[in-house]
């Protein structure tokens, strides 16, 4: 195990696997404190949508995913912001519709035979140097927006009426955290995989939620919880030649069973 | 009895409101004296809620103008505190006591993360004030529904407004828990108008000076006979029994 971390391709793998762990302790604490969760669903299987173009277009696949990503964002953003009450409907819509539309695109491309279970899955150990600096950006750019605006996001998550009522743009901040999460669901799968992501951004949040009684403060133990989930299953998936998504999940999963088992008792 | 004073805090003048087709409030004109207690009763869908998202600024007036203090209705008004119901509250949320008071005078500057000793000494002032300044590091969801709408409380107060408007403050919050809600609004009337919907009738003729009964159109009851015909000592009376007998009474 030890031989492997003189691998580049190893190395590579342990900063996303930290990049993506501390991005999704920050955004994940924000979806579920936002009860976005379904909607972050909808958003990571529509993205699939972005990488479908981005094959079939030629243009590099983080970028186009993104951009994709972030278009469907702004679309939820202003469906939900008018009609609340069928945000079950348009998500749906966008999931399925997005799936298609990647895979569709994906069958057009000719002579293109792309892995779709690396993107279903996830696929840490061929992240590359791009994909890091990606990465790096988007997590700069997360931790600034909350630092920059930490009470008003405060204000807009625990209670939107009234920090309307106080003069804050709530449209503006819900359609940044849902633009954030879009961005962050995009560098997530690569590490863990579009079916996967939701998990990498709720299961570390849970337990977080039971550590700290501050959001700021979950998002910092998400963001340590996630990078051992992250890393721990990394490390066993090398040792025993699994897929490292699916571990990276089985270890969150399973720790968060120990978590739930120990609090119970005490 | 309290002395009524004759400032108007708050006029509404011919204010009427409708979601499309539907007359929600027509012709409405009050007016708010300093330091009444206004109790709003009326069924659902009557347009109690319809009101004070009006007076809040959360609507936009249709038709007719609410004054504060004689000046026309500002969208982020400073002179009211708000009170949303219980039952909005999410209690599961990552925050503290006291960084719920706090928000109550949202920085607007950047990387405004922490406070300043002033700003935590005015919120732990306001803590005492109603009575919970020892739960203040606790978490929200630790705390029981009467002590959870305190902090709500103290969080309207922390911008120092005249007028408390407050929704439905107990609703599932137990009696005790009640009683502790009402006997704090009561104290904080001596200093504050208060505007507030219930459904809880026999608090409402002990602690309110005014009663309103809003069912699109609206009109006030002299509180005297009103606690005469309904005494909750006596007799039981639920809230649809005693809107019938006042409708009977118009």
């Amino acid at each position: 195990m030890i031989e492997a971390l003189s691998y580049e391709f190893m190395q590579n793998a342990i900063i996303a696997g930290i990049l993506v762990s501390l991005i999704a302790g920050i955004i994940g604490s924000l979806v579920v404190v936002n009860r976005m969760v379904f909607l972050a669903g909808g958003i990571a299987h529509a993205a699939y949508g972005g990488l479908g173009i981005a094959i079939f277009s030629g243009i590099p696949i983080f970028l186009g995913t993104s951009l994709f990503a972030i278009a469907v964002a702004l679309f939820m953003a202003f469906v939900t912001m008018r009609q609340r009450e069928k945000i079950d409907v348009f998500v749906g819509l966008i999931w399925a519709v997005g799936m298609a539309v990647g895979i569709i695109l994906i069958d057009l491309t000719p002579g293109y035979n792309v892995d779709l279970m690396s993107y279903l899955f996830g696929s840490i150990l061929a992240v590359s140097r791009d994909d890091l600096y990606f990465m790096g950006g988007l997590f700069i750019v997360i931790l600034l927006c909350v630092l920059y605006w930490y009470r008003s996001i405060l204000a807009v998550s625990y209670d939107s009426e009234y920090a309307s009522l106080s003069g804050i743009n709530v449209k503006f901040f819900y359609t940044l955290i849902l633009v954030l999460s879009a961005l962050s669901v995009v560098v997530a799968i690569k590490v863990v995989g579009l079916i996967l992501v939701i998990a990498l951004l709720t299961i570390p949040i849970y337990i977080a939620q039971n550590l700290s009684a501050t959001l700021h403060g979950v998002m910092i133990y998400a963001g340590l919880i996630a990078t051992f989930f992250t890393l721990g299953g990394l490390g066993l998936s090398y040792s025993f030649n699994l897929t490292s998504g699916a571990t990276i999940i089985l270890v969150s999963a399973l720790c968060l069973a120990i978590f739930m088992t120990l609090k119970r008792k005490t | 009895m309290r002395t009524t004073h004759n400032k108007t805090v708050l006029e509404v003048t011919n204010l009427s409101f409708s979601y499309g087709e539907e007359m929600v409030l027509q012709n409405i004109n009050f007016k708010v004296q300093e330091r009444d207690f206004l109790a709003l009763i009326g069924p659902n869908g009557g347009g109690k809620s319809t009101l004070i998202r009006l007076i809040l600024g959360i609507n936009e007036i249709q038709s007719g103008s609410i004054e504060i203090f004689n000046s026309a209705l500002s969208k982020y008004n400073s002179h009211i505190g708000y009170v949303p119901q219980n039952t909005n509250v999410n209690i599961n949320f990552p925050i503290k006591v006291i960084d719920i008071v706090m928000m109550g005078l949202i920085k607007k500057s950047p990387f405004s993360l922490g406070y300043s000793k002033e700003e935590i000494s005015f919120a732990m002032k306001i803590l005492k004030q109603v009575g919970i300044e020892e739960q203040a590091e606790k978490k929200i969801g630790s705390l029981s529904g009467g002590q959870r709408q305190r902090v709500m409380i103290a969080r309207a107060l922390y911008t120092n407004p005249k007028i408390l408007l407050l929704d439905e403050p107990t609703a599932s919050i137990d009696a005790n828990g009640q009683k502790q809600v009402y006997e704090l609004l009561k104290e904080l009337n001596k200093s504050v108008t208060i505007i507030m919907i219930s459904h809880d009738l026999s608090v409402i003729l002990e602690y309110a000076n005014k009663v309103a009964h809003i069912n699109k159109k609206l009109f006030f009851h002299d509180l005297g006979s009103l606690k005469n015909e309904f005494n909750p000592s006596k007799n039981h009376m639920c809230e649809v029994e005693l809107l019938q007998m006042l409708s009977k009474r118009r």
